[in-house]
């Protein structure tokens, strides 16, 4: 067990380092400011991030989610403007669409027995060439829906802001956690990850699980399209190109292990902020090349790859009680 | 008595204090701090751009935070909301899309802080940004017409080589062309094509022009862009013409390229479509902080370049490479 906890300490270690070292170095890391700014600017990389968290935790991989979002932000933004559906209608279109095509991924996966890789990698060239498709040029949305949303937001004394879309992003992580780790659709993605034969023998549906894991990914990448959309008030179809490797890098980087089956929900928060925490001390800076927060990451990621390679091949992760003693 | 003496006190340090809260900022603007939020570094242009503004920047002593977005809007808008944290006096958006900056200008305007757009257009509503600095495509166009009308005394034909089609950069180069070559009788568009700003699209309208023509007529080839005239030099030479020399050319952009086909006699003159936006956005900071209104719009115009410095301008301009 003890093994199993150490990769989310040491992440939670780093985070709190790495701000305590932003803090002494600009003050204003000190105000409710700068972690909003995070929570808001990360909300659609979280959302996702807590959809790859079940996939990576079920053993899989989901690459498909960067292009989801860019899709899901056009087809909203269309919807609502050329066809004239209220923007929630165009959401409830799109999220159906979403687990319909998410569903579909983990289908395949399953009954056709070709990797996850393959496949969402197929979907991310399907989902972004469809973006492309419904419009070359990024699409305004004017509807008053939107600004009363913009303008839902709570204020701190130290003018912090709790956006509308920064509490969504706390409230799925939250709605994550209780799925992963209380219910048995949760058990039986940590078991599938585990070891799949195991898991067979064990009774857990596979199938099922396989393709709700995918839908589930679907789901929360349209979610965080629609959450793309509200931030940037736009649909646009080169939005986001490249942020599942984020939201792997997240996971991974949160103590979740690549090959499945261990992991934390509250570590992708981490691991978020981790990314959030880097970015903005290179903003404040303004003077170092921003690529170095791919350096960093980079570099982070290395470490925390190495780690778990150590922590799992000194002793075997899954021990079971009766061999103990 | 003590009244008096208190009086004289407080109108002193009032006095003092007065001139202090309502200086006006050094035309320099030395001091202030400004966030820079720029697209990224995706072509030589962007880089000579972020590089000019920087070098400006440290000439008038302004401490400037600068953040390359890498092409993602998420990262400019995240940049944006750091320098507000800050505190920043002023914030320059060189925008990658135009749309989706409502929210986020919106909370700069809530705290106060200016923002000036550069480039690129956005959508956003007028009272959220303070004024926009551009280049003057129209300009470029009258320039480049104006230089053509004088090489040849006013007697042209001239096929043109059109940007990407409804682009505003090739609208408004077209229009202030046409605006100066309509004052002379004797010069004229024969034929006009889009080579979508491309060197692969500039030689193979510029073949098509050369087969439907006998190049003997034609006497100036413009191209909205330095790109495709470069594509049209080769497509002239494989037909045998002489390019910057049986057939004039004119362009616009002024990147490292033309100059060293001009220095090679391959073309004629470039227009330049200018990087050095920085000044200008930082006096209308400046301006703005000192209680000016600013026009809509701050146009930037380059000048016009010719093969006789065409040498040192490649060495310049590509770095020595």
């Amino acid at each position: 067990m003890k093994s199993r906890i150490f990769p989310l300490i040491a992440t939670i270690v780093v985070f709190i380092l790495l701000y305590m070292i932003g803090w002494q170095r600009f003050p204003a890391f000190g105000t409710t400011r700068v972690v909003l700014n995070i929570l808001t600017d990360k909300s659609f990389l979280g959302v996702a991030a807590v959809g790859m968290t079940f996939v990576i935790l079920s053993g899989g991989i989901d690459l498909s989610v960067g292009s989801i979002i860019a899709f899901t932000s056009i087809f909203c933004a269309l919807l609502i403007k050329d066809v004239g559906v209220h923007p929630l209608g165009a959401f409830a279109i799109a999220l159906a669409l979403g687990a319909a095509f998410g569903g579909a991924m983990g289908a395949i996966i399953h009954y056709l027995k070709i990797p996850p890789f393959i496949v969402t990698l197929a979907g991310m060239f399907l989902a972004r060439g469809c973006a492309f498709l419904l419009s070359e040029a990024s699409v305004p949305i004017e509807h008053p829906f939107y600004s009363d949303i913009s303008g839902m937001y709570y204020v701190f004394e130290d003018k912090g802001r709790l956006t509308f879309v920064a509490t969504l992003f706390v409230i799925v992580l939250l709605v994550g956690l209780i799925i992963a780790h209380f219910t048995r659709f949760g058990r039986n993605v940590y078991a599938l990850g585990g070891d799949k034969n195991s898991a067979l023998l064990l009774g857990v549906p596979i199938a099922r699980t396989t393709i709700g894991v995918y839908m589930l990914s679907s789901v929360l990448a349209t979610l965080a399209g629609i959450i793309y959309s509200l931030y940037t008030r736009s649909g646009y179809p080169l939005a986001t190109v490249g942020l599942e490797l984020d939201a792997i890098t997240a996971v991974v980087i949160g103590g979740t292990l690549l090959t499945g089956g261990v992991g934390y929900m509250a570590g992708t928060l981490v691991g978020v902020l981790i990314l959030g925490v880097i970015q903005t001390y290179i903003n404040f800076d303004g003077g170092l090349n921003s690529w170095w927060t791919k350096i960093v990451i980079g570099a982070l990621l290395f470490v925390f790859i190495a780690l778990q390679k150590v922590l799992s091949s000194g002793r075997p992760v899954f021990k079971l009680p009766s061999l103990k003693r | 008595m003590r009244f008096t003496k208190l009086s004289i006190i407080l109108l002193v340090v009032v006095a003092l204090i007065v001139p202090t809260t309502f200086a006006q900022v050094p035309e320099s603007g030395e001091g202030l701090t400004i966030g820079f939020a720029q697209v990224g570094s995706e072509s030589a242009w962007r880089t000579a751009f972020s590089e000019a503004v920087i070098a400006e920047a440290e000439e008038r002593g302004i401490n400037l935070l600068f953040s390359d977005g890498q092409q993602r809007q998420e990262n400019q808008i995240s940049a944006i909301r750091s320098f507000i944290a800050q505190g920043v006096d002023a914030i320059i958006l060189a925008p990658v899309v135009e749309t989706g900056w409502d929210e986020v200008l919106q909370e700069a305007a809530d705290n106060e802080i200016p923002v000036v757009i550069v480039d690129r257009n956005v959508t956003a509503d007028r009272s959220l940004w303070v004024t926009r600095v551009s280049s003057d495509f129209v300009h470029e166009g009258r320039l480049a017409a104006a230089w053509l009308a004088q090489a040849t005394a006013g007697d042209c034909a001239i096929v043109e080589l059109q940007g990407t089609v409804g682009s505003s950069a090739a609208l408004d180069r077209q229009q202030g062309f046409n605006e100066v070559i309509a004052l002379f009788d004797n010069m004229e568009i024969v034929l006009t094509q889009s080579g979508d700003f491309t060197r692969t699209g500039g030689k193979e309208v510029m073949e098509s022009f050369l087969n439907t023509m006998d190049p003997a007529e034609i006497c100036a080839v413009w191209a909205h862009n330095d790109d495709m005239l470069i594509g049209a030099t080769q497509a002239m030479e494989e037909a045998g013409v002489d390019p910057g020399d049986d057939i004039l050319t004119i362009s616009v952009d002024a990147i490292p390229d033309i100059f060293l086909a001009m220095s090679e006699g391959k073309a004629n003159a470039t227009v330049e479509l200018s990087p050095n936006m920085g000044g200008p956005a930082f006096d209308a900071v400046v301006a703005y902080l000192n209680g000016e209104t600013l026009p809509d719009w701050v146009p930037v115009a380059g000048g016009i370049y010719f093969p006789d410095t065409a040498a040192e301008e490649y060495e310049r301009r590509s770095g020595g490479e």
